[in-house]
């Protein structure tokens, strides 16, 4: 047997060849963008793998929108392919087909059936109440369960206060957004609850400009910041900035991609067509509007937006 | 009774001394403190996050420790040689076998209320109402489900060679069966036979669990579940608890001791 010493030496001489061996491999590797962002754990930790945890972590939040009643990997997740509180923040165009409030299907067998008991088996929404509002309506005359999704009467809880309990969705979106900084719709789904629920239009838009340092003139990002001064800072100068950035950057980046997200131009032209309309640029919307109507998924609504405001145009230049 | 209750009481004994119970009760509470001292978006009420990763460290607590308790109880006997003077004496392998049933549950019990007083403490500070009857309920499910979990690993420490291999086994099985137990009957029906047939009657043979898993309702604050329900689910665990400590009573009555 060799002595301790020898042992100790062969150890450390291991040691030297390999953090000189990862020294001489660090120099001789490519360097790219990334070399120059600050020192990220998770991305150390976890290398690309982190992007899967963050979807993860994502559909975890949308599992908590809907109080825990969500499809598992082994029950019929057509009606859930995207993420409800997304769709319904209205950052992402919905894809879901089937019906949401039934994806468990009738029961197989008498097991089945009795262990529906044990978990959230009701279609709940945590921005209408979710199971405290389901709960509280079961014994009240004023709603009602319609397909396994409670339909209240919506009046008697205070509006306001039934929506905070999408506060809940939170914690989950933000470690998703730490896990992975280039997915765009974790930043504006949050932005989205945090200022239209929470009241928290300061948070939302600190939120959002630190998705935008990850994700430099990203129109999604910059849509949901133009919401934030146009919708809750009554700001209509940089919402309009803000519009018209998110624009140029889609021109920009969006159209050499092999699915355009046209949805995302769409909402912010729209966006923008309305602004100006409130500001009493009646020109400029109409000419905006005209361009909703080429990208709209329905191009009568835009049409006869249109209509109506050419009416109005042609009220106001007759009375003058 | 005396001979079981003596027994149990001994197993109880054993459990306070040592520290498993301690360090993960400790654990617990300083992950689910350091949690819940983040900072999110300036909202202090968030707390289901913190409840549902309270509860995961609980189920995992209580796993760890009626599994690696009770699994050592009877080749720690054989091994340290007590298990001849304490068969001596006026008492059958049977009342042995349920004695060290009783303490190891009874010790998890314990160990269970003092988790979920914790869990309740953290959720009383952060939400405005304390549902007691969802708590209760939950607790005595969680309680009663650990009565199979221990008859399992009792039956296990009698079948396989040594307590090292009878935990992982345990572990994994009903890690597995808590995971995918319910969905087995589904994956089945997707598939051919023979697996098809194969993979239904192991879903009726096995301990359905899941039943006593009600962490996502206590987590989103849906109402108790109604009494039908939750009585049945205590009788399908006494049922089938007791169909694992007669197995285990069988084996060990014809082991032979050395």
């Amino acid at each position: 047997m060799p002595p301790v010493r020898t042992n100790v030496l062969a150890l450390g001489g291991l040691v030297t060849a390999a953090f000189s061996l990862a020294c001489a491999l660090q120099v001789a590797m490519p360097r790219d963008e990334r070399d120059n962002e600050p020192f990220d754990l998770m991305q150390t930790l976890l290398g690309d793998s982190r992007r899967m945890f963050a979807d993860h972590f994502f559909v975890k939040a949308d599992a908590y929108f809907h109080s825990g009643f969500y499809p598992t990997i082994f029950d019929n997740r057509e009606s859930f392919e995207t993420a409800h509180m997304a769709s319904d923040a209205g950052v992402v165009e919905e894809k879901n087909k089937g019906d949401e409030h039934s994806f468990l299907g009738q029961p197989l067998d008498v097991f089945d059936k009795f262990s529906r008991n044990f978990f959230p088996s009701v279609h709940t929404h945590m921005d209408e109440g979710g199971a405290d509002e389901g709960h509280s309506h079961a014994g009240h005359d004023s709603g009602e369960l319609k397909e396994g999704h409670f339909v209240g009467d919506g009046h008697d809880h205070g509006h306001e206060e039934v929506g905070k309990g999408v506060r809940e969705i939170l914690p989950w979106l933000k470690i998703s957004a730490s896990l992975d900084p280039s997915r765009v719709d974790t930043y504006t789904t949050t932005a989205y609850w945090l200022r239209s629920r929470l009241s928290k239009s300061d948070e939302a838009e600190q939120f959002l400009r630190e998705g935008l340092r990850r994700n430099p003139r990203n129109p999604a990002i910059l849509f949901e910041l133009a919401r934030i001064y146009r919708e809750d800072r009554k700001d209509a100068a940089r919402a309009r900035n803000l519009f018209e950035a998110g624009i140029a950057s889609w021109q920009k980046t969006e159209p050499a991609k092999k699915e355009p997200n046209v949805f995302l131009l769409h909402q912010l032209m729209s966006h923008l067509a309305q602004l100006e309309e409130d500001a009493n640029n009646d020109l400029r919307a109409i000419e905006l509007w005209e361009k909703v109507k080429q990208v709209a998924p329905d191009p009568a609504g835009p049409d006869l937006h249109l209509r109506d405001l050419r009416d109005k145009l042609a009220q106001k230049s007759g009375q003058q | 009774m005396n001979n079981i209750l003596a027994v149990s009481s001994v197993v109880m004994r054993e459990m306070y001394r040592r520290k498993d119970f301690y360090v993960l009760l400790i654990l617990t509470v300083l992950i689910t403190l350091i949690l819940g001292s983040v900072n999110l978006f300036n909202d202090s009420n968030i707390v289901r996050y913190l409840k549902e990763i309270c509860l995961l460290l609980i189920w995992v607590s209580s796993l760890v420790i009626a599994i690696t308790t009770s699994a050592r109880q009877i080749p720690a006997e054989r091994e340290s040689r007590t298990i001849f003077p304490l068969l001596a004496k006026p008492i059958s392998r049977t009342e042995v076998l349920l004695g060290k049933f009783l303490g190891c549950w009874l010790a998890s019990g314990v160990a269970l209320v003092c988790f979920y007083l914790f869990f309740g403490l953290i959720s009383a500070a952060r939400e405005s109402g304390w549902p007691l009857g969802s708590y209760l309920q939950a607790v005595t499910l969680h309680w009663f489900m650990l009565a199979i979990v221990i008859a399992i690993a009792l039956l296990g420490s009698l079948v396989f060679a040594a307590p090292s291999s009878n935990n992982t086994i345990c572990f994994v099985v009903i890690a597995g069966i808590l995971l995918i137990g319910r969905h087995l009957h589904k994956v089945a029906v997707g598939m051919e036979q023979p697996s098809r047939g194969i993979l239904t009657v192991l879903y009726f043979l096995l301990p359905q669990l899941g039943w006593f898993d009600v962490r996502e309702r206590i987590t989103h604050n849906w109402p108790p579940l109604d009494a039908g329900p939750f009585l049945l689910a205590l009788v399908y665990a006494l049922v089938t608890a007791s169909v694992f400590l007669f197995a285990a009573s069988w084996v060990f009555n014809r082991k032979r001791l050395q």
